[in-house]
């Protein structure tokens, strides 16, 4: 096992003083993650994804639980030991050109991580290996930010975050913003190099079509929460939660013929200040029954699927008639 | 009847590069009543095409020739006060973000009588009015939302209120460029079921532009498929989908993870790149990325028409 969350929590205070609160933007969330596979991390906007990400690379302060990675733990309080960590744990972020330094020239942002962790290597060659790895010219290395288009920006990304070998890839929606050809050719360049590598990842995304190419294992989050998780083909095939099933009838196909049956939310999403009782769906589930109201469920289930839901579905199960 | 017709429209971008030829011999016809979607990537021409319709092209940008017609005018001709007269009021526009459509430091209640200082009515019945629109779009106690300000309103509430303002002069057409793009899937969806709703309530028709297929499939009517700066193909949504002719049409389709419906590890993808429009581009403009690529696609192809579905492409002579 390479990576290992439990119970893991996220709180931010928000406020003035004289009204302070908090918010738990991630509510004890566990999971693990071993050699090689891809998880990926699906949900709405404000469901906790990136947040998540970012306690799990130290990058943000946590309030509760643990993460271990290749069995030592992660702890923004001690930023010297999470350092050496990162060289194995590198981050994807969300937006390709933004986080690359509109001053650096291409080339020197690929040699970034290595004068970070002062690895002398032979810098311009690295570079161009790299470059060719993520499949561009070696003369990009003299182009800036600004002269590349987004899928070429998302290249570089992935550049630096292979550049020192690590054992895992943190993608935060790596193919938002790119068109569906240029989608492809991201989501190949990295299942490849997961293949040569032997890389592990964890995959961000709103994407359902896209996480049920790319990953082994998935979780839906809901409100910070973790509400079904488990093999990928399996919460396809039979999504328990009434959130899942949801999301699933919500993507639109490409087909003008398809008789869309879809599962429709009667409210919105309610705010992380004011978390429902209960099973914090039960506001929005068609499914409702009287002790979702007051009792919250718990993540259960076996070793393909777990789900947090007193009425798990039975596939194929419509909403019942309102009233 | 067609509400709006384009011809052969072409539009150039002067650029420190040289001129840039954004729009090439652009022909769409949108029917009376009818969604016509326009898909294509980045690039392709999407948001020129809407600012050539309203004429809210940069400085740089010009309508060469061509010709666009709506209600008996060729809007490519009017000057800046007759589009005035247009904007809004016979066309009117719903975009990517709807923060970008409200004003920030105004209440909804103000900038929805702004949208009607055409009409005589009393303040009064305008508030009434705004009122009504908002139910429309089912914002929930509109009463009390036409107090509030934009902020106060989550992503979806906004678009639902950006939407209502849009439709609130009765256009007859409506430009949506992407407008459910920074929506979550499940708002999204109940957008598209909004505006399906609305408009044929008022019976307008509607400009869909947007890069998600599966959202094009399930709305439109009518699908063009632009690239690079021109049309390729165009036709009913089941011509398009069901048996697309173009090879990048193919190809488009093939791309989208959601079509794919076995598991793979290795998704489809079209190599290559959009050619540089500030060059001269000789024959067919697919023509450097395409599988079929043979000599004769050195020149022009003709656009050919069989029964509405029509395609720019030489394979359909051989």
């Amino acid at each position: 096992m390479i990576l290992s969350v439990q119970d893991l929590e996220v709180a931010f205070r928000v406020g003035p003083w004289f009204d302070r609160r908090t918010i738990l933007a991630v509510a004890r969330v566990s999971f693990d993650l071993s050699q090689g596979e891809t998880f990926a991390i699906v949900g709405e906007s404000g469901s906790g994804k990136t947040t998540l990400a970012h306690a799990i690379n130290g990058l943000q302060a946590i309030s509760g639980g643990e993460v271990s990675f290749m069995g030592k733990k992660v702890e923004v309080s001690r930023a010297r030991a999470v350092q050496p960590l990162r060289r194995h744990m590198s981050m994807m972020f969300q937006d390709p050109v933004g986080s690359l330094s509109p001053r650096m020239k291409v080339g020197d942002l690929v040699a970034e991580p290595f004068v970070i962790h002062k690895i002398g290597k032979n810098l311009k060659k690295e570079v161009q290996r790299l470059l060719s790895l993520v499949g561009l010219p070696g003369d990009f290395a003299d182009r800036y930010p600004h002269q590349l288009s987004g899928g070429q920006a998302r290249r570089i990304g992935v550049a630096r975050a292979i550049a020192l070998d690590p054992k895992l890839i943190i993608a935060d929606e790596p193919t938002a913003g790119l068109d569906v050809s240029v989608q492809g050719e991201v989501l190949n360049l990295l299942n490849d190099l997961r293949e040569q590598l032997g890389l592990s990842m964890i995959f961000i995304s709103h994407n359902l079509h896209v996480v049920h190419h790319v990953a082994d294992r998935m979780a839906v989050m809901y409100l910070g929460r973790i509400v079904e998780t488990g093999s990928t083909e399996e919460v396809f095939r039979a999504p328990a939660h009434p959130y899942t099933a949801t999301l699933l009838s919500a993507t639109p196909n490409p087909d003008p013929d398809k008789v869309h049956d879809r599962i429709l939310l009667s409210s919105e999403v309610p705010s992380l200040l004011d978390r429902p009782a209960g099973c914090e769906f039960h506001t929005r589930c068609p499914w409702v029954q009287q002790r979702c109201f007051n009792e919250s469920p718990y993540l259960e289930g076996g070793q393909l699927k777990r789900v947090a839901c007193h009425v798990p579905l039975e596939p194929g199960a419509r909403p019942p008639p309102k009233g | 009847m067609n509400v709006l017709e384009i011809q052969n429209l072409n539009v150039a971008f002067a650029t420190g590069g040289g001129f840039l030829r954004a729009l090439k011999n652009v022909s769409i016809d949108i029917p009376e009543y009818c969604i016509v979607g326009v898909v294509g990537e980045s690039g392709c021409g999407k948001s020129t095409l809407i600012n050539s319709i309203l004429r809210l092209l940069p400085e740089n940008g010009s309508i060469d020739t061509g010709s666009i017609q709506f209600e008996g005018r060729d809007l490519a001709q009017l000057n800046l006060s007759q589009m005035q007269g247009i904007r809004g009021s016979r066309i009117s526009t719903v975009f990517q973000d709807p923060m970008d459509a409200l004003n920030p430091v105004l209440s909804i209640a103000e900038q929805m009588l702004h949208i009607q200082y055409r009409s005589d009515l009393s303040r009064k019945k305008k508030n009434a009015r705004s009122i009504e629109m908002l139910r429309r779009v089912r914002i929930p106690d509109p009463e009390s939302a036409l107090k509030r300000y934009p902020h106060e309103f989550s992503g979806g509430m906004k678009q639902r209120i950006a939407i209502a303002m849009a439709m609130m002069m009765e256009p007859a057409l409506l430009i949506a460029d992407e407008p459910t793009t920074a929506l979550d899937a499940t708002l999204e969806v109940a957008i598209i079921n909004l505006l399906k709703e609305l408009q044929s309530q008022i019976k307008c028709s509607m400009l869909f532009i947007s890069h998600h297929l599966g959202l094009v499939a399930e709305l439109c009517d009518e699908v063009v498929v632009m690239y690079a700066g021109e049309v390729l193909e165009r036709g009913s949504a089941r011509q398009i989908f069901h048996d697309p002719w173009h090879p990048y049409t193919q190809r488009l389709l093939d791309c989208d993870p959601a079509s794919q419906t076995l598991r793979t590890r290795h998704l489809p993808t079209i190599p290559g790149e959009i050619p540089d429009l500030r060059r001269d581009q000789e024959g067919c403009i697919f023509r450097s990325r395409c599988q079929f690529c043979e000599e004769v696609c050195k020149t022009v192809p003709a656009e050919v028409e069989t029964e509405g579905h029509h395609v720019r492409c030489h394979r359909l002579f051989q």
